[in-house]
């Protein structure tokens, strides 16, 4: 089998690239600009020995996937803005009973119902802050379809591996966009399968005491080892506790094991950096228009660059700090009032140099309103 | 096997009052479950967020303890997964009725082979004693304290009109009875619901002057009788007890594997 070249929407790259990671398990609930996920899988899964169901709501649906992902498989559900805020409970049951799962929202403008047909980045600090309680998260992104397989096959690697919700951040823009997608061969991207317990029948096993490595072997559900799953702070068996202990001791774990491993999970791309005096920070579709404003200006002998994040959460702010170190000015080009801009200016050495280039319009971001900002930061107006 | 063969010891005592029902219910299920003989292994307790919902860390099956009415939703998932295994979802009133109730009447719709046991005492406990959608007007409770004028859901109605293809009531006095049906709502195949009336002498009991424990438990005995009982006839007030459904319909997940099979003759 050699490799499949097709012309697709940045849904159905996603798509393939979950069923490359060998997703076989979807739920889910109707909604724009998300629904050709399901309507694709709902074709694909009973083909390929998976399941596929439709959910009552997103909630259900988060719900029913975490189950599914408790019997071994992998697992996915997709939604957008409002079903992604129905989801933040179970999220964070997913957060806490460390249950692989990766959860698609292809971003629409909001608040509310909002703009349903159009592009927006406006759910990114709801994707780290949108459930209750301290925690940490993974978050990923992309701005073509070649990378949308990409990170959708990273978010399952990822999800197995530290035992996480992960949550894709695509947005309109590139899920409706039609564009060439390469799928390579199955053994060309490396998986991560789940990481089963050694533990045999009869053995104490001790569901949620972590390996030296921070990892925990898993026990499918139906097997031979019956142990509680709960959304309550719990001791290594999965009872619920409050002691002082075992709760300071869960907490640090379900956050360590993402945030010491920051740099680990970064994904990012860069462009022209090494000389850069204007450097670009975008991510998502957005990232198409500012990579288009380096090329052209590259031609021009201009010196711009861009840093294009795919790991939005955890934040990488330690490389943004280093690639932001020489620049003039850092330009943060996205399409909401400033979600990556924060963070951005809170890493870097100089905030006063840090810009924002965004539209919050339903319109999206174009060259030249980039361009409009970096004349601006020249002293050089409009 | 012997019923307490079936326990999580290490995690006793529980954290249920004095003279509450659910340890009650506990005993009738794992009776029930005892009598069919089944492996532990091939049994999932999934439950929600209440006083009922901490049966699952008590029992030693796969138990998932999920969020607040959505174990329904969690049950679909792990069933729809493994249809081999055996679903149990315990719930509360709130839990199953408030909160789930959406949940509740799909996964009847589906007829997904699932036992649905609703612990209904009429007030949500764990929290401190409001009123539910099942403790009925003229009720007292903490956030009723000039009466209840909400009117309750009447469970066996309510999982009829959704779909559910078996559909049970009894109480927690009623405990061989309680054994029986649960036996026969696991074995039925499709979505099965259970409404056992429990008592809460704690809140329910202490806010509308119903006694203690034992005087609860006795009014179940006296206000409820078979289904078309000569003494319902005489007394439409009594509550009836037994199997109002048992039908057959095509089952949820035996649907899905059809579903496979057109999809594998389908044509790319």
């Amino acid at each position: 089998m050699s490799e499949k070249i097709k012309f697709v929407q940045g849904n159905e790259a996603c798509v393939e690239g979950a069923m490359y990671a060998g997703l076989d398990f979807y739920a889910g609930y109707p909604i724009t600009p998300s629904s050709e996920i399901a309507e694709l899988l709902s074709y694909r899964l009973p083909r390929s020995g998976g399941k596929f169901i439709q959910m009552e709501d997103e909630i259900a649906s988060l719900c029913a996937i975490i189950g599914a992902s408790l019997t071994g498989r992998k697992v996915m559900t997709a939604t957008s803005g409002p079903g992604f805020s129905l989801m933040q409970e179970a999220l964070g049951y997913a957060v806490m009973a460390e249950i692989p799962c990766v959860i698609v929202n292809v971003q629409r403008g909001g608040p509310s119902t909002g703009l349903p047909t159009h592009g927006s980045q406006g759910d990114i600090n709801q994707a780290r802050w949108g459930t209750h309680g301290d925690h940490a998260i993974i978050a990923m992104t992309a701005s073509n379809h070649q990378d949308v397989f990409a990170v959708t096959i990273e978010a399952f690697n990822l999800a197995e591996t530290y035992r996480t919700p992960v949550i894709l951040l695509f947005d309109e823009v590139v899920a409706h966009m039609r564009e060439r997608l390469i799928i390579p061969d199955f053994d060309v991207v490396p998986l991560v399968e789940r990481l089963k317990t050694s533990v045999k029948e009869g053995v104490d096993y001790h569901p949620y005491l972590p390996r030296e490595d921070g990892r925990l072997p898993m026990s499918d559900f139906g097997g031979v080892h019956r142990y509680n799953v709960t959304g309550l702070f719990h001791d290594m068996w999965g009872f619920p506790s409050s002691e002082p202990r075992a709760v300071h001791g869960l907490l640090r774990h379900l956050v360590d094991k993402i945030e010491n491993r920051t740099n680990l999970i970064a994904r990012y791309k860069e462009f022209y950096l090494e000389d850069a005096e204007h450097l670009l920070i975008s991510y998502g579709s957005a990232a198409r228009s500012a990579r288009h404003v380096v090329e052209n200006r590259r031609m021009r002998g201009e010196k711009l660059g861009l840093l294009e994040l795919q790991t939005l959460w955890p934040f990488p702010e330690d490389i943004v700090r280093d690639k932001c170190a020489h620049a003039k000015s850092v330009i943060v080009v996205e399409l909401n009032m400033g979600q990556m801009l924060r963070e951005v200016k809170m890493a870097v050495d100089e905030p006063q140099k840090v810009f924002l280039a965004n539209r919050i319009d339903g319109v999206f971001i174009t060259p030249e309103d980039i361009l409009n900002i970096l004349r601006l930061i020249r002293g050089r107006g409009v | 096997m012997a019923v307490k063969d079936y326990l999580r010891e290490r995690f006793f005592p529980h954290l249920w009052c004095p003279g509450c029902g659910h340890g009650m219910v506990l005993n009738g299920l794992l009776q029930a479950i005892e009598k069919l003989g089944m492996s532990k292994n091939e049994i999932v307790m999934v439950s929600g967020i209440g006083c009922s919902a901490r049966i699952s860390g008590y029992v030693d099956f796969h138990t998932l303890h999920t969020i607040h009415g959505r174990a329904l939703a969690f049950a679909t998932g792990v069933k729809m997964s493994l249809p081999e295994l055996n679903l149990i979802v315990p719930m509360g009133d709130g839990d199953a009725l408030a909160i789930g109730g959406n949940h509740f009447i799909h996964a009847a719709r589906r007829n997904i082979d699932i036992t649905a046991l609703v612990m209904n005492n009429r007030i949500y406990g764990m929290t401190g004693g409001q009123f539910s959608p099942l403790s009925g007007s003229g009720i007292r409770a903490t956030t009723a304290p000039f009466t209840n004028i909400d009117y309750s859901f009447d469970v066996v109605e309510l999982a009829k009109a959704a779909g559910a293809t078996f559909v049970a009531r009894t109480t927690s006095y009623h405990v061989q009875q309680m054994a029986d049906i649960l036996k026969k709502a696991i074995l039925h195949e499709g979505f099965a619901v259970v409404e056992v009336l429990s008592q809460c002498p704690t809140y329910f009991g202490r806010k509308n002057k119903a006694g203690d424990a034992v005087d609860m438990v006795k009014w179940f005995k006296d206000n409820t009788t078979p289904i078309g009982s000569k003494a319902k006839k005489e007394n439409q007030d009594l509550i009836e007890r037994g199997i109002f459904v048992q039908t057959d319909r095509p089952e949820y997940c035996s649907e899905y594997d059809k579903l496979v099979a057109r999809a594998m003759e389908a044509q790319p």
